[in-house]
């Protein structure tokens, strides 16, 4: 049987029409169509997730709890929620009413943004960052504002930088430490001062910090932490990536009260409640996880001391990344752009990176190396690149 | 012991053959050191020698057999059970020997060619040792994992998208 078609132009909207699908796309549909990759293109674990938490999903599920949990998460999740972030960075959050759980901290970001911003704000991005930051922005309308770092400041903030691109119109900062691709993270110090120019402008700030577990050289500073900062903060993590439970698609956000049930307004009609299976293995993961997830950053720790050593060996400068699995390489000294690098890496000898610039501002010239491969991987990709750097 | 030692004994427990000059680079030292805290742990026997963990069902000519065997002994006065201990390591055949808490004493892994030289081994040399009250032998069927490595299908490969953000 068929249907009898009408005319109809598909009529979308302005702000969907604003942004760009991600950069990454074309590259993942070039390396989809080739064999014997090494891919160091890859933004989570190579790990599967730990079988504690898998076997608690299962159980969950042999046990017949199929039905919606609370709009912001199952309470007992919640509270092992709130008490782990007190105890691993001292920061307090009410189970009750300041935290909520999500659909990866990808909805967390979307659910801080359209909490908090009218059309027209705008909104400083700490730059390379997450690729979803500023199109989410422009979704609600907001102005994505983007804050270059670059490899001379080892990709940390500047809160001078951040203090000129303020306008009457700034309503918030968006920071991500360790950051996705540059493997930067922030200390004490420097986000002090920025905290400094947060509270004299009067802004809000979003923390991603899905990455926090994986600081290799120092402690992890959680943006909420520093004086007048948990007041006016929006703490945005998950399980994805330091439990390697990317494909669960499980997060949380965690605010004042009045920033988390704006939130969990929008999650509640949007949502309804994350996942309840994955709900019970982030449960398990944070009650018995520990181990297994330090296992697996010191696992990282080594793997980023020998692939970063291993690219300068090769004659490419690298910062040294503090956190995330992330190495970002300067290839500046090629000539090339970070696209035509990452492509003719990608054809020559088949290792995928990504190109920097699709990172935003202070990423062209850059690529990003991830070492969430194992190391007989790494090592492949080390020699190839060397391969590649020497036909240049 | 240092850090860096304990460190570089947990990679090779589960890598021996990773190469010098790697390991120096995950432990962020040079290749030197690591050669020298080697030897060292060599010498102070921490490290008593590397191995290779072998599936041999995938070998044809050398099928083994594997016993555990639950063995109840006489404690010696003065000696205790390392005496009998010692008299039952020291046959080659024997892969593993532990005191145990619970029922019996000691543990024994034995390998064999076939079930019947197993056999022969422990009612010639093992039952008729003077400290061995009884044994109960329980042959290995399968072998699924071993030190930490899973035998048979790798569920591990890389089931990732080749690029994500």
């Amino acid at each position: 049987m068929t249907s009898i078609k009408t005319s109809h132009h598909p009529q979308l909207s302005d702000a969907v029409n604003r942004i760009e699908p991600s950069g990454i796309r074309r590259f993942f549909d070039l390396a989809s169509s080739m064999d014997n990759i090494i891919s160091l293109g890859v933004g989570e674990p190579d790990y599967s997730t730990p079988w504690n938490v898998r076997e608690a999903s299962i159980h969950s599920l042999e046990r017949g709890v199929t039905s919606y949990t609370a709009n912001a998460g199952l309470i007992e999740l919640r509270e092992a929620i709130s008490r782990y972030l007190q105890k691993r960075f001292q920061v307090s959050y009410d189970p009750e009413n300041e935290v909520v759980v999500t659909v990866g901290a990808s909805e967390g970001i979307d659910l801080a943004l359209r909490a908090i911003l009218n059309p027209g704000d705008e909104v400083l991005i700490a730059e390379p960052c997450f690729v979803s930051y500023a199109p989410l922005v422009s979704l609600v309308g907001g102005i994505p504002v983007p804050i270059p770092t670059s490899i001379e400041t080892d990709f940390e903030v500047d809160a001078a930088e951040v203090e000129a691109r303020i306008t009457n119109n700034t309503k918030a900062l968006m920071l991500s430490f360790p950051n996705n691709p540059t493997g930067a993270v922030m200390g004490m110090e420097g986000l002090k001062k920025i905290a400094e120019v947060v509270i004299k402008h009067n802004l809000i700030v979003l923390s991603d910090e899905i990455y926090a577990e994986l600081s290799y050289d120092a402690e992890h500073v959680s943006v909420p932490v520093l004086d007048g900062m948990w007041e006016r903060t929006i703490l945005i993590s998950g399980f994805s990536k330091a439990f390697a439970m990317t494909g669960w698609r499980i997060g949380y956000v965690a605010a004042p009260e009045p920033y988390a049930k704006a939130m969990l307004k929008i999650h509640q009609y949007a949502m309804m409640c994350a996942s309840t299976m994955a709900q019970y293995a982030a449960l398990e993961a944070m009650t018995n996880g520990r181990d297994e997830m330090e296992e697996m950053v010191t696992n990282y720790r080594q793997r980023r001391n020998f692939f970063v050593k291993s690219l300068r060996e090769i004659g490419l400068t690298c910062h040294t990344p503090g956190g995330a699995f992330y190495a970002f390489p300067s290839i500046k000294s090629t000539g090339l752009t970070s696209e035509e690098f990452a492509e003719k890496l990608l054809i020559d000898q088949r290792v995928a990176v990504v190109p920097g610039h699709v990172f935003g501002e202070g990423g062209e010239g850059h690529i990003r190396c991830s070492y969430a491969a194992s190391m007989k991987q790494l090592e492949e990709a080390i020699e190839r690149i060397d391969a590649f750097l020497k036909s240049l | 012991m240092k850090e860096k030692e304990q460190e570089l004994l947990l990679l090779i427990e589960k890598e021996g053959r990773m190469a010098e000059a790697t390991l120096a680079k995950m432990l962020d030292t040079s290749k030197e050191d690591v050669s020298s805290m080697l030897r060292s742990l060599e010498k102070k026997k921490i490290i008593l020698g590397y191995s290779a963990i072998i599936d041999w069902t995938k070998v044809n000519i050398a099928e083994t057999v594997t016993a555990m065997i639950d063995v109840k002994v006489t404690p010696k006065r003065g000696v205790g059970f390392d005496e009998v201990a010692e008299r039952i390591y020291r046959f080659k055949e024997v892969k593993a020997t532990y005191l145990m808490s619970g029922t019996y004493d000691l543990s024994v892994v034995i390998e064999g060619r076939s079930m019947s030289e197993i056999a022969n081994f422990v009612s010639e040399k093992l039952s008729t040792l003077d400290s061995v009250i009884s044994t109960t032998t329980h042959f290995q069927l399968k072998k699924y994992k071993h030190d930490g490595v899973v035998f048979g299908e790798d569920e591990d490969d890389d089931k990732r998208m080749v690029v994500s953000p």
